[in-house]
């Protein structure tokens, strides 16, 4: 069997990315996929501890029933967010993230 | 019973006219006005009038002053160890003779005021704030505690400020009411001292259960030098009344007094306020007689103000200010009284010098009327057949004030002279004899000067220019209560004239029961009788002499004042700057506290320290503000570092005991 820390090492790898790409890319989508990347490392490791706790003879389900509310959740925040991430580009023909700054002082 | 169970109407009557006419008076012709006003105190005067009746039938049964708490001002409870100031009144002898001065006087006064004040402006103003004052002045002689007379106190204070401030608009008249305020805080201070030392020694402020837990607490009297709890409290409550009775060194504040109408200066200044102090040091004679050192401070005080003003009065040329500073003189007169045992004589002094100096302020009032608001004597001159009711009350308050006989002052200045001369005392020796010589001198500079303001205003050359000014007499409103008043001050002493011939001195008896009998002592009765006769003789002579000496002065030889003024030039120009003291006060205490104010309080402490505090914390979080706004740049991307950063901070800190070791390998 493959031993928890390789599938933690390889969340944090995935988790890092992403929040590197979060942070350092300007185009609105690829920051979109950045969070997916998170999301997606994080399940990881759910599933990861959720193998590595034995219960009852089986495993414990408790980390994979969080990664399946995880998914429900990214589903419904790509389809809000994918919607915000239209109605910029209709309104300023541009993904670029730096010019979404209504906010700034 | 009907008004002595019913006291506070007295003061009331009063309050109620000041509310009155402050509140709706200022739209009110001047007869509403002052219909409100006479009416109320003339009530006022009548209810007291009825009240001392039914008092003599009270005191004839029960032998004791009536006393009648209305309601509780302060009470603490039990757990504060039942601690109660209330509204109480009392009437006992000494209450009567004030309460009839003030209410009988004020009434006069108040009646003048209707034609001294008519064309003035701020009318309604002045009678509400003259009859606030009868409330508190009546509140001041009715109360039956220190705490109720300290209410009292102030509040005559404060009338006393407002008015001679009335006329605001000019400064040194403003100037003047916040000299009387100020000085008068000083011996206040001393004052709640005084009722703060008697409330932690006796526990209690009422003056029936004080005396008498100081006469049950068996306490020996405290002689010369020992500075006991009588003494202490004595001097602190004379202290007070130094200020308010405008004695040295507190005594500055009254000349400038003058400023205010000339009403007040006769009602307030003159006849009743300033006297507060010596109804003080009378109420609380029992005290006072049990330590002799207060005593003497009294007497030596009172002695030697009545000289150093009787000498500063001698130069003034304001029809006013020698007034003043005779006030100033006689009142020390009454604490002289006061100060060798002679509580009933101070008291009998107050009450005529309360008739003829009302009448000598009123006199000069409508003088100053008369010469168009002149105030100046030299100015002045061979009025007496021009006015001459004014002339002729005058002439009477003056022989009154003189002391010949058989007028009130005579008897009352005769009584004191020889309380004086008599005084008893293990530690004295003849200091009664130093203090009796004193008191006679002054007695003929009185004469002296009140002679000289006499002859100066109203005989000799006219000095004034006719085109100019009309002279003119005034209007009964004002000669009525003159006439009344010159009638009082030849009366007024009647009362203790059978003492002469080895009668008995109606006064002092009927005052008897507050201060005991005042016994000349060591001295058989017809030893004392023929030394009061030779007093008095004497007293008369100096009175005589400084008639003499004015007359000859000032209106046989017009020329030799000024020529005496030219050879004793230092004397003179000390006595017209009244020794300085104005100068001096300014030089030790006014500008000093001025300086520290400005230097240090108002540009270091205020400025700095206080409002720099408070500007510093605004400026701060301002700054602190500008600085941090800046992270709220707008940009998402930034925000995600933020989130970024404190992610990591909180890994750090939660891992921390296994990140150490690794930090120090890599350090290694």
């Amino acid at each position: 069997m493959v031993p928890t820390q390789y599938y933690l090492i390889l969340s944090a790898i995935l988790f890092g990315l992403g929040v590197v790409a979060f942070v350092f890319r300007r185009n609105i989508i690829t920051i979109f996929m950045s969070i997916e990347l998170m999301l997606n490392a994080v399940n990881l490791s759910f599933v990861a501890f959720s193998q590595a706790m034995p219960a009852n003879g089986g495993h414990k389900l408790d980390g994979q029933i969080f990664v399946l509310f995880v998914i429900v959740v990214a589903a419904a925040e790509a389809a809000v967010g994918l919607g915000i991430i239209i109605l910029t580009a209709r309104n300023r023909q541009s993904l670029n993230v730096e010019r979404v700054n209504l906010l700034k002082l | 019973m009907l008004i002595l169970n019913q006291l506070w109407i007295i003061p009331l009557l009063p309050l109620l006219g000041a509310a009155v006419n402050g509140l709706f008076g200022a739209k009110w012709p001047n007869k509403a006005v002052n219909t409100v006003a006479l009416s109320s105190t003339g009530l006022s005067f009548l209810s007291a009038l009825e009240a001392v009746r039914e008092f003599q039938g009270y005191y004839q049964q029960k032998h004791e002053a009536f006393y009648k708490p209305f309601f509780d001002w302060i009470f603490t409870g039990a757990a504060a160890g039942n601690f109660r100031i209330g509204f109480d009144l009392q009437m006992d002898q000494l209450t009567v003779v004030m309460v009839l001065v003030v209410t009988g006087v004020g009434f006069l006064i108040h009646i003048y005021s209707t034609g001294y004040m008519a064309h003035e402006g701020g009318y309604y103003r002045f009678f509400s704030y003259l009859n606030l004052f009868m409330f508190f002045m009546l509140i001041l002689v009715l109360a039956a505690n220190y705490v109720l007379l300290f209410v009292g106190w102030e509040g005559v204070g404060l009338a006393s400020y407002l008015l001679i401030g009335f006329y605001f608009l000019k400064k040194s008249a403003s100037d003047a009411g916040k000299k009387a305020f100020i000085v008068n805080r000083i011996g206040d201070f001393g004052f709640m001292l005084g009722m703060f030392l008697i409330f932690r020694t006796f526990h209690t402020l009422d003056f029936s259960t004080l005396f008498a837990a100081v006469e049950k607490s068996g306490w020996p009297p405290e002689a010369w030098g020992v500075f006991g709890t009588f003494t202490a409290a004595s001097l602190l409550l004379f202290m007070g009344a130094a200020g308010k009775s405008a004695q040295l060194p507190l005594y500055v504040w009254l000349p400038d007094a003058m400023e205010g109408p000339t009403p007040v200066s006769a009602l307030i200044h003159a006849a009743t306020m300033v006297t507060a102090g010596v109804y003080v040091v009378a109420r609380s004679h029992i005290l006072f007689e049990r330590s002799e050192t207060a005593l003497v401070v009294v007497a030596i005080v009172g002695c030697a103000t009545a000289l150093f003003a009787a000498t500063i009065g001698l130069v003034q040329t304001d029809i006013k200010r020698v007034l003043a500073y005779s006030t100033v003189s006689q009142l020390g007169y009454m604490f002289l009284a006061c100060g060798v045992g002679a509580f009933g004589a101070g008291i009998f002094h107050l009450m005529t010098h309360a008739f003829f100096k009302a009448l000598l302020f009123l006199a000069a009032g409508s003088v100053i009327h008369a010469m168009g608001g002149e105030q100046d004597m030299r100015h002045m001159g061979g009025l007496s057949s021009k006015i001459k009711v004014t002339y002729r009350t005058m002439l009477i308050a003056t022989i009154a004030i003189a002391g010949f006989p058989p007028l009130a002052g005579f008897f009352s200045k005769d009584a004191i002279l020889f309380g004086a001369f008599t005084v008893d005392g293990e530690h004295q020796g003849n200091g009664g004899h130093i203090l009796y010589a004193i008191g006679l001198a002054t007695a003929l500079l009185t004469s002296f000067y009140m002679f000289r303001l006499v002859f100066l205003t109203f005989h000799g050359k006219q000095r004034y220019d006719e085109h100019h000014v009309h002279v003119h007499e005034s209007p009964w409103s004002m000669l009525g209560p003159l006439v009344a008043l010159a009638l009082l001050s030849v009366v007024g002493g009647w009362v203790a004239a059978p003492a002469l011939w080895g009668g008995v001195d109606h006064f002092s008896e009927f005052l008897a029961p507050v201060f005991g009998v005042h016994e000349a002592p060591g001295l058989s009765e017809a030893t004392a009788h023929s030394l009061e006769l030779a007093l008095a003789g004497v007293a008369i002579l100096a009175a005589t002499t400084g008639l003499l000496a004015a007359f000859w002065l000032y209106l046989r030889e017009p020329k030799k004042p000024e020529q005496l003024a030219e050879s004793m030039q230092p004397a003179y120009k000390t006595l017209l700057n009244k020794y300085y003291v104005d100068e001096l006060y300014a030089a030790v205490v006014v500008r000093p506290l001025v300086w520290l104010s400005d230097h240090v309080l108002w540009r270091i402490v205020d400025v700095q320290a206080i409002d720099g505090t408070v500007n510093g914390i605004a400026h701060g979080a301002a700054a602190v503000g500008d600085s941090v706004r800046h992270t709220q740049s707008g940009n998402a991307r930034s925000y995600a570092t933020w989130v970024v950063v404190g992610a990591l901070i909180v890994i750090i800190i939660v891992f921390w005991p296994a990140l150490k070791p690794m930090i120090g390998m890599v350090t290694k």
